[in-house]
């Protein structure tokens, strides 16, 4: 009953376009033996985006029309399996083709959303008392190319206490890949991850699918009561490849080649994360690559607009300047009356230590002030941003007393004074105790 | 009058064509029916037989040849009691009404009334035989807080109307008719507590409009004092993201000196909505007592919802602050962001392949900003009654550079321009707003020669900072250096502000006031210090005395100890 059209009309980029009719906007065909998308219908003129890459397409090649939108699988047999952008098993198992769910579904109605409440421990000072990540935040890694961001982002799953980790790699290094399955396999997460891979070298319109797929499956299983983190890497990656198809079908660029609709296009991803009440969640980390480590970038820029703040990855720590979860205030109220005086405290002094550190780069005079900004900055790097520090939220809080007391006069700190009374270490300096 | 129809000819993105026979309006909206499911649309360019509609809802599953029926109406909102403290999209969906037919997500073509059917207690103000004509009231109902004002729709013809019939005082349906009017060529009306009107179009009702003289009291510091608002005027805080723009405005919307307050959501986060639909409820209006929600409306039309829909929810805004406005009410409404909104132009416009102009925008967003903004105002009413709507927009500017299309066109127009800065956002000093770059047509709550004086010693203090940094601070002289901790002082005490702390975070004008004074006799004072050092440790330990006096609850004991103690200490160190 499905007709078959033999006449392609053009090829252009990854898009093809053939005479049809019936054809439903955003429907799914098959080019030959590649899947594809209706994107865009002009009287009996349907352009396809071809999933594999138009390269190879011939004039006459067989379109069919499948008279459905594009599927997942979901069920709990997807769990420890890893999948292509488009669903195609890539671990040698079976294919699944059970429990079909659409793809790129409607958003969640605001008025059934909670606020988020659960705090995500890390371990990592730099997160868990500056920049707290909350079950259910959208959470953007920016970094630049070279940094381990991948590492971290494997390190924050393997300690976040949640259900089912799913990973959407877009553009990954198959060395990447390979870290991700080995470092899951190792900690015995694999269990409960799913993978939808897309590595360099798979044709580029899968790309585009990978946040859709993944986020699907998630919303599924939140559904279903799961806490889910899902790790999306690279999104910069993603929207690139938004950017090859949009210039393909000569939509006006807006900004350095990117289309207009880029704030829409990954809005309409990160607002995936959510956390329903009486069922379970969606956590998203996602990792933003900086072209030239350009914040104002399109995409790093487009993506801090939308998510729910940002880590910032520099020389393998996480910048505390850039660095924001825009959720910490929900929960670090909650956690010891002193967080976020201390939070904010710390960073003031934090910014005049980098002024400090600037005067002296120019050769001015050191002040006696200006000394004791070196001295702190440099204690605050060393014990508390570099990543190799593992230490509880409750335990870096004390450290973070103790690195102020061994530096200042409690009236230098700007904190208010019955805190100063209750939390001034009257003992042992960081150095001393250890 | 026959229903015009037609059918797609072609589907892109959210933009359908549509061929039609007879004849459609610009602005029209017009239903794809795709089974059972009716997807609404606005006609937003007419070419010969063809009609480009822009799609309020996902496009998926359209085909080439579905029907569409045009209804020959502009893109309306429903204007009645029962507004006040709905959540609604930016079609005047209600949400929660939705989630309850729908669950978790939202259904596309589902489209519910947005005044709630229910019966007020309606008191006529007019009887028969008295004149009326558009904007002027037949009767009230309260609604909640106010006395929610029945009036004549505006949309009828301007001319005095006379009352041929109206009912008692007593419970009436929301669309019951409650009276009947008729004009000078005997055509008759019936007026239920509903209509309708076009969003687009501004509500002009009133006598005449007013220069916005008045100060609209935020209770945030730095605008009261440095950087006013004025009801019936107009404002813009751009800033790039994360500089505190959204937390800024629920700020402005929580403690805002004002009747009533709507929130439009627009193309931002869903997860800032529900902290105001969680949290409101939960506050107090501490100038009635009441919980805040009573006095507030949410747009919201947030970033996976649909652009189309996004371009209408600022419109779907003000055309309910207006419509408050016309009862005599003061309305503040908060945008965020219209970046946003301006993104969808652009999308609607890339579509239509308009020539584009700077950043793709189109060549009109200039025009259409101004003109949104034209429609806050304060205004005279017929009845002699002053109100006001007054519009506060974020921006979110590409880059946080504020040299792009859509920041400038808003300079432009607006009256009070509150630039967020990252720097400031960085190093934790909120509100972020750049005390020097901002600034206010406005007049303060504070005596205005003090504030321009004070202002002028931030400068002052910002220039001896640039010049430390070229000659270091030994090159520097303990009076300038003084200076830039004067500066410091104001900035760290009086500017910055404690969003989440319960006391700092509203400061009634009472309360500025005074301690403006106190600041101001601080800023004026020549201190005997003469070391760096000396100067450093007496502008900490004043700086920590402010602090604890902010910390202190208005009129208490213990604001009164503090301030003395204040004072003192000062005064110690002043020369002579
Ligand atoms: N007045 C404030 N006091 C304390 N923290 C603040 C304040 N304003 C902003 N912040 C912090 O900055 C974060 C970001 O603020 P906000 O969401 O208002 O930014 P924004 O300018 O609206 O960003 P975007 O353009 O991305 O929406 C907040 O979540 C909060 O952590
Ligand atoms: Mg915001």
């Amino acid at each position: 009953m499905q007709k078959v059209y033999t006449k392609i009309e053009s090829i252009v980029g990854n898009v093809v376009t053939v005479r049809a009719e019936g054809v439903s906007n955003g429907d799914l065909a098959l080019v030959g033996n590649s899947y594809a998308n209706v994107i865009k219908l002009d009287k009996d003129i349907v352009s396809l985006l071809v999933f594999a890459g138009a390269q190879g397409v011939s004039t006459t090649d067989q379109v069919r029309f499948l008279g459905k939108p594009m599927q997942v699988s979901y069920s709990d047999n997807l769990l420890g399996r890893i999948f292509t952008g488009s669903g195609v098993p890539r671990d040698n198992g079976p294919a699944l083709n059970e429990n079909m769910i659409p793809i790129g579904g409607p958003s969640v109605n605001p008025s059934m959303r909670i606020v988020p409440k659960n705090l995500i421990r890390t371990g990592i000072p730099m997160i868990d008392v500056f920049n707290t990540l909350v079950e259910s935040q959208k959470l953007p890694i920016f970094s630049v190319s070279g940094e381990p961001y991948n590492e971290l982002l494997a390190r924050i799953a393997m300690q976040a206490e949640v259900d089912i980790i799913i990973l959407g790699g877009m553009g990954l290094k198959y060395d990447d890949y390979l870290f991700f399955r080995d470092t899951l396999e190792k900690s015995g997460s694999l269990s409960r991850t799913i993978m939808f891979v897309h590595t360099a070298a798979d044709p580029i319109v899968e790309c585009t699918l990978v946040p859709d797929m993944s986020l699907a499956v998630a919303e599924r299983f939140a559904l279903d009561g799961k806490k889910v983190l899902v790790l999306l890497t690279d999104m910069t990656n993603f929207a690139d490849a938004q950017k090859e198809t949009a210039i393909t079908m000569e939509q006006v660029p807006s900004n350095r080649g990117y289309p207009g609709d880029l704030y829409s296009c990954l809005a309409s991803r990160y607002e995936k994360a959510v956390d329903f009440e009486g069922a379970g969640s969606v956590t998203i980390l996602a990792v933003t690559t900086m072209p030239g480590d350009d914040v104002t970038h399109p995409v790093p820029d487009n993506t801090g607009y939308i998510t729910e703040g940002q880590y910032y990855l520099k020389n393998g720590r996480i910048e505390p300047f850039g660095s924001l979860s825009r959720l910490k205030q929900n929960v670090n109220k909650d956690t010891r009356d002193d967080h976020r005086a201390l939070m904010d405290a710390m960073i003031k002094l934090y910014s005049a230590f980098k002024e400090s550190l600037e005067k002296k780069s120019m050769g001015f005079l050191m002040s006696e002030w200006d000394e004791k900004l070196l001295k702190y900055g440099d204690l605050f790097e060393k014990e508390m941003m570099d990543l190799s520090v593992n230490i509880s939220l409750e335990k870096a809080l004390d450290l973070g007393w103790q690195i102020l007391a061994d530096c200042f006069e409690p009236n230098e700190t700007g904190l208010k004074t019955d805190l100063i009374k209750k939390r001034w270490p009257k003992e042992l300096s960081v150095a001393e105790e250890k | 009058m026959d229903t015009i129809k037609g059918y797609v000819t072609g589907v892109n993105g959210n933009m359908v064509s549509v061929h039609f026979d007879g004849s459609v309006l610009k602005n029209e909206v017009g239903y794809i029916k795709l089974g059972d499911t009716r997807l609404k649309g606005e006609v937003i360019r007419i070419n010969g037989e063809t009609a480009s509609m822009q799609i309020y809802e996902m496009t998926n599953g359209i085909k080439v040849g579905d029907p569409v029926e045009f209804t020959g109406e502009l893109m309306s909102v429903e204007l009645g009691p029962g507004l006040l403290t709905q959540v609604f999209d930016g079609l005047q969906n209600p949400l929660p009404d939705l989630a309850q037919q729908c669950g978790f997500f939202l259904q596309r073509g589902v489209y519910l009334d947005p005044i709630p059917n229910k019966n007020w207690d309606f008191t006529p103000c007019v009887k028969k035989g008295d004149k009326v004509r558009p904007g002027d009231a037949v009767g009230s109902v309260p609604e909640g807080l106010f006395d929610h004002k029945i009036m004549v729709p505006f949309s009828l013809s301007d001319e005095y109307w006379s009352v041929e019939k109206i009912v008692e005082k007593g419970s009436y349906n929301v669309r019951d008719t409650v009276a009947v009017i008729k004009d000078s060529k005997g055509n008759t009306k019936e007026l239920s507590m509903v209509f309708t009107w076009p969003v687009k179009k501004a509500i002009n009702c009133y006598a005449e409009r007013l220069r916005p003289d008045e100060a609209l009291v935020t209770k945030i510091r730095c605008i009261d004092t440095f950087l006013p608002v004025a009801k019936g005027g107009t404002f813009c805080v751009p800033g790039p993201f994360g500089a505190g723009k959204t937390v800024l405005q629920h700020m402005e919307a929580k403690n805002a000196e004002v009747d009533i307050v709507i929130v439009a959501a627009c193309g931002e986060r869903a997860g800032e909505v529900v902290e105001v639909l969680k949290e409101f409820p939960e506050l107090t209006d501490p100038r009635t007592g009441r919980s805040l929600m009573e006095r507030t409306i949410i747009i919201c039309n947030t970033s996976s919802m649909p652009v189309a829909a996004r371009e209408a929810s600022v419109y779907t805004a003000v055309t309910l602050a207006e419509y408050y406005r016309q009862m005599g009410l003061d309305v503040l409404l908060l945008a965020d962001s219209t970046s946003r909104w301006a993104q969808a132009m652009r999308e609607m416009s890339g579509r239509l392949e308009e020539i584009p102009g700077e950043e793709a925008f189109p060549a009109y967003l200039e025009s259409v900003i101004a003109a949104f903004y034209e429609r806050a105002g304060k205004v005279r009413l017929r009845n002699g009654k002053v109100a006001s709507v007054t519009i506060g927009g974020t921006v979110s500017p590409a880059g946080g550079n504020f040299e792009e299309p859509v920041t400038q066109a808003t300079l432009k127009v607006v009256g009070a321009f509150h630039g967020l800065s990252r720097e400031r956002s960085d190093a934790r000093k909120y509100p972020a707003i750049h005390p020097l770059e901002s600034w206010s047509k406005y007049a303060s709550i504070a005596d205005q020669k003090k504030v321009d004086t004070a202002r002028s010693i931030l400068f002052r203090s910002s220039e001896v900072n640039q010049m430390m940094k070229v000659v270091g601070e030994e090159g520097t002289s303990s009076e300038d250096y003084i200076t830039y901790q004067k500066g410091e002082f104001l900035d760290a005490v009086y500017l910055q502000q404690n969003s989440f702390d319960p006391i700092d975070a509203s400061v009634s004008p009472e309360r500025q006031i005074k301690i403006f004074d106190v600041l101001y006799d601080i800023l004026m004072t020549e201190f005997e210090i003469e070391e760096k050092k000396d100067i450093r440790a007496f502008f900490n330990q004043l700086r920590q005395e402010y602090l604890d006096w902010n910390n202190t609850e208005w009129g208490s004991k213990e604001f009164e100890a503090q301030e003395k103690k204040l004072i003192d200490f000062y005064k110690s160190k002043a020369r002579g």
